[in-house]
């Protein structure tokens, strides 16, 4: 039966910003169901607000609106673009929520739009905990003895039933947000209490414990005919305790027999079909308990999920896509199997190699925050690796972490008497690192029967780690490093790094000798079929086996790296640009994209040629070369577009005679050094904050009193503003100072640092972040962003906006001139990134990176020029004046302003609520140089005020356009909020100050109530302080800016209390001076929608005017 | 570590380490895409004379317990997989599998790339090989023996093209499965009672019916049209097994005697090639045949996909459209449809005649190993079985 004829248009919505536990999967699977539904002939729209995304790329939809996902944004955009069905199941808990939200109000009915995908029928018995537990009932299947409570009090009573420990999930929260276990009656008060808040229906369900028991997960498809397919299943290795998204899984499960694997199979079946999941996807939980095998049925997601997203690159079949399919009417029969190109879908995937993802977490940049894994999913990316056995596979995935201590090691002397005792006692606490712990607790040889009663890991897997330790004993103890020998090593995963800490030689030493013995990796394929069937995508990943299936070509190939997990401060921006690399150069290219992260777009085996799913270290890419180069020419390979990952092989890989495309790893190196890009900017008579390095406290100390305080202090090596710190005083310093040696310490090298790096921190001045794109002689300005908050905020975590708001013409073409003498002094050929600080009229700089930035999608969207694109050919060869002809570059740059442009506002969105302190309080939320951000929005309109209102309603559900706000601010910054609070008393809020900011207002005659602060208690009478008024949700607004890094005493416990309450908060003048307006903005009524594919007709049909204008 | 040496006919070899027992082996090479269920896969009778390669590379990693065998002993040539389990691990398992196939005396080889040799037989066909290790690789002066020697071996090994193996699988005598009732009890009063003619039978299927209150009279394959009278069978059942369905004289005969009688009939696997050889359609030997748990078969009845278990390298040669007259004496047993196809290959995957109370596939209902999805076939034939006896 061929699809639907009733439905001509659907409105796809998307996931909105990168939060922890909805990544860029969801771009992943809504890309791929846009891209289907357009095959299809159907009218698309699409709606997301997260600009980085490839689906809100122009191209993948007939109308796409980058706004806020709102239940009134998107009424507006249904009664304007009237779509016959919407598809809410492939853009997360975001997607879902909002349909259900949509139905609620009646909005469905009004406008006769039909949920395709999935009903809400489905949606809440998939969802609900108590609908789902008869569900699974009715299955034959076991749920967990549960209770649902909407207060602590029922809480208390179900548990005396339950017992500790007990778990705690709040109902239709995303990423496992708000859910943990408890241990004891404090826990379970403060578990419950943030998961009623979190859960919108204020529900949570209480759990009798599967700790500690195996965990599985099925991901299965089902179509109208009734016709069920179980696509994959995964197996944590880590046990039911630990999230899955932040445990290590593994694809086939490697540990159930065929008897066993047919019940989860059977109750899945029946419980998708009981649910009611007609046409799509779903994944469920199950426990197993492993001494009885007794099975509970854990959870069900009635749509597409991260596990669905692993489980597509992990077997080849495309889930998002067929769910799109099955959606618009085909049965799984109907569809063919893209990689065989000969069988149809409607078959169970089967794998002849073993899949492992690992999770990448970012807790040092929350140092408060406890690092116990727990049912809240705190992972911020993951990596996944194939081989041809587990060892292989997870020493891939492993050092696809692409991070210090991520991979096994066999430093020093095993552990013994109480160092062991302690790390035997550790491996009980499920964090980051455990598995490393628990390879050393095993190479100290302690049994895998007590490492298994420690840590619930199944002992197949501990003794796999076990098989690893003895073979990275056996390559140490060889006599020499044979063929024999290195094979053996490589097939178990080990990398020539490993094999050379094992051998105490360099890795160079030892791949040379793997070289010369003729041992290297060969290429499989991923075919969904176990080789039965050929397979017609060239999807690879390596293994030391021994035979390769890379097919010769004629055209020439060009690799692009990727940026491997998804980190904080690398993330979804990143692939954008190397998939729009791809894009570009396929035809007149062979495009082969390397990249480890499932969770991508890069990594879906119908964006390039050819995909290589490998780790991206120098020896990886370095085989992935040597095979491509064996199949035919290579044209070079592009590392700039992946972010510091990519880039940071750049000059190993050149050393190594591979033929870097674009700017050269000289260049890099040139605009990173410190002296040579110094030697650039005066050589073109720009200035930069003074600044000096120093490797030793005094020297600190005196670097710092030269340049002057404040300074912005950093180690050389940073990522993401990594240990950057503003610091006022010479205390600070110190102390800076103090906390670097300990650390250097650790690593063994007391009493010396790496290179400080100091630079007079700029106060006051306005950030401005420019990216352009340089071919050696010409200079394309792609964007200037103006940031909202002052330089020493992480430009990540900045909001900004594009045109730049209150920049003259003067100081544009400022910007454009230096821009290009840095370009052409560093000798840039692709994109370049630069950040400068405005301060009294003189354009300092900051930085520049001559690669992809962050920025680059955001500001294609907001331009409509896509930046990446042209970047991928000037690196292999074109030139702009070429693409301007070609009409891939406009004719004018971002240096015009063209008056009536609209304004774009990007906005970051931060994980505070994801993490708490061990004390179980949330980290402080302070902005600094430091960026923490995960995602970020963009508000699209026509001026600032509303655009900047929009970034907001979409960040985190909107400013309050009445109500209470409360003010506090530090000394500095008493003098610049007089207007904006007037303003804002004048839009009808109360408001509600502290008595030093209280008195300030008063003089400016502002009345305000005065409040008390939390350090002086409550009152006589019980008179409730700021954080009680906060925490009983009394206040609508927090502004609160901190005085420095040291005062944060009552500033921390009123933003721990407003991320708690869940209100709006604003932490710097700037924001505030923002948020005024955007409140004004939004008090004059429901926004205006506006796709991207209408601006742009409206930019080109200005452009057509000011062309008439002068030719007339 | 002892070295193995698998050879194909075709002279291919692949070097890796003895896995199992040691010594040397022979048979027809096939390999197995199930991710699970390797302990079925090596007592299924079916695998007689085979060696078999598994697609997975992880095998043994629950052990073998004493539950999911699907005969008495292990049935398989040879086996080669890439990476054996070191340790068992699973609640159920009670010893590892390396020993049981060294107490079994299977041969075996492991860390080959079982890729490269499944893609190697997905584009040749499947063929002779053999597993030479220990003793058997080296010569009486304790060299290595050559290659070619060793495939001069291969090469005077019989083929599976004609063999006619089911006498070397089939019980020697008959026995009973009683029928069980919802509780898992015996049922004393069966709902019908099956003549389950043993030509390489699985355990699971005698189970199958029994689970559905049937009394099932297992005979041994060289059974008589009057052994299975004798039972008083409601319905006569035929397995899988190995080998050449153009070999099976007897056993088509046997079935011939039953469709005369129009006593209702079922078959699965080997049964579905003898009733399509019955009917006087012929067989074939596919190039490397379906072997897995995850075959898409469309009901055509129905329209409706089911994930199914197969280990077949023979098939039936039917017109797939529509339907046919039985070719057999002149169409003396009327007209006859393709019930089920796979949607991999459009293999014959089913047959249901419509004149005659008789049908079969050439899948695994049964699974063990395998998905669930088919075992609504046992209910079809106990309707069948009832419709009869109500016609009667």
């Amino acid at each position: 039966m061929p699809r639907r004829t009733d439905i001509s248009s659907v409105l796809v919505i998307g996931s909105g910003p990168i939060v922890i536990g909805q990544a860029c999967e969801f771009d992943y699977s809504g890309t791929q169901a846009c891209r289907v539904l357009k095959e299809e002939g159907l009218r698309v729209i699409l709606v997301n607000s997260n600009p980085a995304t490839i689906m809100t790329d122009p191209e993948f939809a007939d109308a796409t609106y980058v706004e806020p996902i709102t239940t009134e944004v998107l009424t507006t955009i249904i009664a304007k673009e009237r779509p016959d069905a919407i598809l809410p199941t492939l853009g997360g808990q975001t997607a879902l929520n909002a349909a259900i939200a949509l139905d609620e109000a009646g909005v469905l009915e009004k406008y006769d739009v039909e949920l395709i995908g999935a009903n809400i029928p489905a949606i809440q018995k998939g969802e609900d905990r108590e609908q789902f537990k008869q569900v699974v009932e009715v299955c034959g299947g076991e749920s967990a003895r549960s209770a649902i409570v909407h207060t602590i009090e029922d809480a208390l009573a179900a548990v005396e039933d339950l017992g500790y420990p007990v778990v705690v999930r709040p109902s239709f929260t995303m990423g496992g947000l708000g859910s943990g276990i408890a241990y004891d009656e404090a826990d379970l008060r403060r578990i419950v209490g943030q998961g009623l808040h979190y859960s919108p229906t204020t529900e949570v369900l209480l759990e009798e414990s599967i700790l500690g028991w195996k965990e599985y997960e099925l991901e299965l498809m089902r179509d109208k005919h009734d016709n069920v397919v179980v696509v994959c299943s995964i197996e944590n290795v880590d046990p039911v305790g630990v999230h899955t998204g932040d445990s290590v899984t593994v694809a086939p499960a490697l540990t159930l027999t065929d008897r066993e694997f047919q019940k989860l199979r059977d109750i899945g079946i029946a419980v998708i079909r009981e649910v009611g999941v007609d046409t799509g996807g779903c994944n469920i939980q199950f426990a197993v308990e492993p001494d009885t095998g007794r099975v509970v049925v854990i959870e069900m997601n009635p749509r597409v999920s991260r596990s669905s997203a692993l489980a597509s690159k992990a077997t080849g079949f495309p889930i998002a896509k067929i769910a799109a399919k099955l959606a618009v009417g085909y049965t799984l029969d109907e569809i063919p199997n893209d990689i065989t190109g000969s069988t149809p879908a409607s078959f169970e995937p089967t794998l002849d190699y073993v899949v492992v993802k690992v999770p990448r977490f970012a807790f040092e940049k929350f140092p408060a925050a406890d690092d116990t894994l727990t049912t809240t999913m705190k992972s911020v990316g993951e990596a996944m690796a194939l081989g041809r056995n587990f060892t292989e596979a997870l020493g891939k995935a492993m050092r696809s972490i692409d991070k210090k201590g991520s991979v096994f090691h066999w430093d020093g002397q095993p552990a013994t008497g109480e160092a062991l005792d302690r790390l035997v006692e550790t491996i009980a606490r499920p964090t980051e690192g455990r598995l490393i712990d628990v390879q050393q607790v095993l190479r100290a040889g302690v049994s895998i029967e007590t490492v298994y009663e420690r840590t619930g890991i199944d002992p197949w897997f501990l003794d796999q780690v076990q098989l690893i330790n003895e073979v990275a004993q056996a390559t140490a103890d060889a006599e020499a490093l044979t063929r024999e020998v290195l094979a053996h090593a490589k097939r178990h995963g080990l990398s020539d790094a490993q094999i050379a800490q094992l051998r105490r030689t360099s890795e160079d030493a030892v791949r040379g000798t793997r070289h010369a013995v003729g041992l290297r990796p060969v290429f499989k394929t991923v075919d969904t079929c176990a080789a039965e069937f050929a397979a017609q995508t060239p999807y690879h990943y390596s293994s030391y086996d021994e035979e390769t299936e890379v097919q010769p070509r004629t055209r020439p190939a060009i690799l692009i790296l990727g940026s491997g997990p998804n980190r904080i401060g690398q993330g979804i921006e990143f692939d954008y640009s190397c998939v729009h690399a791809a894009l570009a150069l396929k035809g007149e290219y062979e495009t082969v994209m390397v990249n480890c992260n499932p969770e991508t777009v890069s990594t879906d085996y119908d964006t390039s040629d050819r995909l290589y799913f490998e780790p991206l270290t120098f020896e990886d890419v370095l085989e992935v070369y040597t095979a491509e180069l064996a199949a035919g020419p290579v044209a070079g390979l592009i590392v700039t577009l992946g972010g510091q990952t990519p880039l940071s092989l750049a000059q190993r890989l050149q050393d190594a005679g591979l033929p870097i495309l674009g700017t050269s790893p000289q260049a890099i190196d040139a605009a990173e050094d410190r002296g040579e890009f110094g030697k650039v900017l005066a050589a073109a008579g720009l200035p930069a904050p003074a600044f000096g390095t120093a490797t030793t406290l005094a020297g600190a100390r005196e670097t710092a009193q030269r340049i002057g305080f404040p300074v912005l202090v950093r180690p050389s090596y940073v990522l993401g503003g990594r240990g950057m710190e503003i610091v006022y005083d010479q205390n600070q310093l110190t102390g800076y100072v103090e906390r670097a040696l300990e650390n250097a310490a650790d690593g063994g090298r007391a009493g010396t640092l790496p290179p400080l790096l100091i630079d007079r921190f700029l106060d006051d001045a306005i950030e401005i972040d420019v990216d352009a794109l340089f071919d050696g002689t010409e200079l394309f300005l792609g964007g200037v962003m103006e940031h909202i908050e002052e330089a020493g905020i992480h430009s990540g975590d900045s909001a900004c906006a594009l045109p730049p708001v209150t920049l003259s013409n003067a100081e544009l073409e400022r910007i454009r001139l230096s821009t290009e003498a840095i370009a052409r002094g560093v000798g840039v050929h692709g994109l370049l990134n630069i950040q400068f600080a405005l301060v009294s009229d003189v354009l300092y700089v900051l930085e520049a990176n001559p690669r992809a930035s962050r920025t680059v999608p955001f500001v294609s969207k907001a331009t409509g020029v896509s930046l990446a694109k042209a970047a991928a050919l000037v690196m292999a060869g074109r030139s702009i004046a070429d693409l301007r002809a070609a009409g891939i570059l406009p004719e004018q740059d971002a240096s015009v302003v063209d008056l009536d442009s609209p304004v774009a506002v990007k906005e970051a969105v931060l994980p505070f609520k994801r993490f708490r302190t061990k004390e179980g309080v949330v980290v402080d939320t302070v902005l600094g140089p430091e960026m923490r951000s995960t995602g970020e929005v963009m508000g699209f309109d026509v001026d600032f005020p509303t655009a900047f209102a929009k970034s907001q309603d979409a960040a985190f559900g909107g400013l309050p356009t009445g109500g209470r706000a409360f003010i506090s601010v530090a000394d500095r910054d008493k003098r610049s909020i007089v207007f904006p609070v007037k303003r804002l008393a004048e839009l009808g809020f109360e408001i509600l100050a502290t008595e030093g900011t209280a008195a300030v207002l008063h003089r400016s005659g502002i009345r305000s109530t005065v409040v008390r602060k939390h350090s002086s208690g409550r009152g006589p009478a019980g008179e409730p302080t700021i954080v009680d008024l906060i925490t009983s949700g009394d206040v609508d607004m927090i502004v609160n800016t901190p005085s420095g890094q040291g005062a944060r005493a009552d500033g921390y416990e009123i933003r721990a209390a407003a991320v708690a309450a869940d209100k709006a908060m604003v932490t710097t003048v700037q924001q505030l001076g923002a948020a005024v307006q955007a409140i004004e903005a939004a008090q004059a009524g429901p926004f205006s929608v506006t796709s991207l594919q209408e601006h742009d007709a409206a930019a080109v049909a200005r452009r057509e005017a000011r062309r008439q204008a002068v030719v007339a | 570590m002892t070295d193995a040496v698998l050879v194909l006919e075709d002279g291919r070899t692949f070097t890796g380490q003895a896995y199992g027992a040691t010594g040397s082996t022979l048979g027809e090479i096939v390999f197995n895409t199930g991710m699970t269920g390797y302990q079925e896969t090596l007592t299924d009778p079916s695998y007689h004379r085979q060696i078999v390669v598994m697609t997975a590379p992880h095998i043994g990693n629950t052990g073998v317990n004493d539950d999911d065998p699907e005969s008495a002993r292990i049935w398989v040539a040879a086996y080669v997989v890439r990476d054996p389990a070191r340790r068992a691990s699973n609640w159920r398992s009670r010893r590892t599998l390396d020993d049981d196939l060294a107490a079994q005396g299977i041969v075996g080889i492991s860390g080959i790339d079982t890729r490269a040799l499944t893609r190697h037989l997905r584009e040749l066909g499947v063929m002779r090989a053999g597993i030479f290790s220990g003793d058997a690789l080296v010569d009486g002066g304790g060299d290595r023996r050559p290659d070619d020697e060793l495939l001069t071996e291969v090469l005077a090994a019989p083929a599976m093209a004609g063999a006619d193996l089911a006498g070397e699988v089939s019980t020697d005598t008959a026995y009973v499965v009683e029928a069980l009732g919802p509780d898992g009890e015996p049922l004393g009063t069966p709902v019908a009672t099956v003549a389950a003619v043993d030509l390489g039978i699985k355990a699971m299927t005698p189970q199958r019916m029994a689970e559905r209150g049937i009394r099932v009279h297992v005979l041994p394959s060289t059974a008589s049209i009057d052994d299975v009278l004798a039972t008083e069978a409601d319905g006569v059942f035929f397995s899988n097994g190995p080998g050449d369905p153009g070999a099976a004289t007897h056993e088509i005969d046997l079935l011939r005697e039953v469709l005369d009688r129009r006593i209702p009939f079922f078959g699965i696997c080997y049964g579905n090639q003898l009733l399509g050889r019955a009917l006087g359609f012929g067989t074939y030997k596919l190039g490397y045949g379906h072997r897995g748990v995850n075959q898409p078969v469309i009901d055509r009845a129905t329209g409706k996909v089911e994930i199914t278990a197969h280990n077949h390298g023979f098939a039936v040669d039917a017109p797939l459209d529509g339907e046919s007259v039985a070719p057999h004496d002149g169409g003396r047993y009327g007209r006859v449809v393709v019930s089920h196809v796979d949607l991999n290959d459009d293999v014959v995957e089913g047959l249901r005649a419509l004149d005659l109370p008789a049908f079969s596939v050439q899948y695994h209902p049964e699974a063990a190993a395998g998905p669930h999805d088919a075992a609504y076939l046992f209910d079809r034939f106990l309707d069948l079985m009832n419709d009869q006896k109500g016609a009667a």
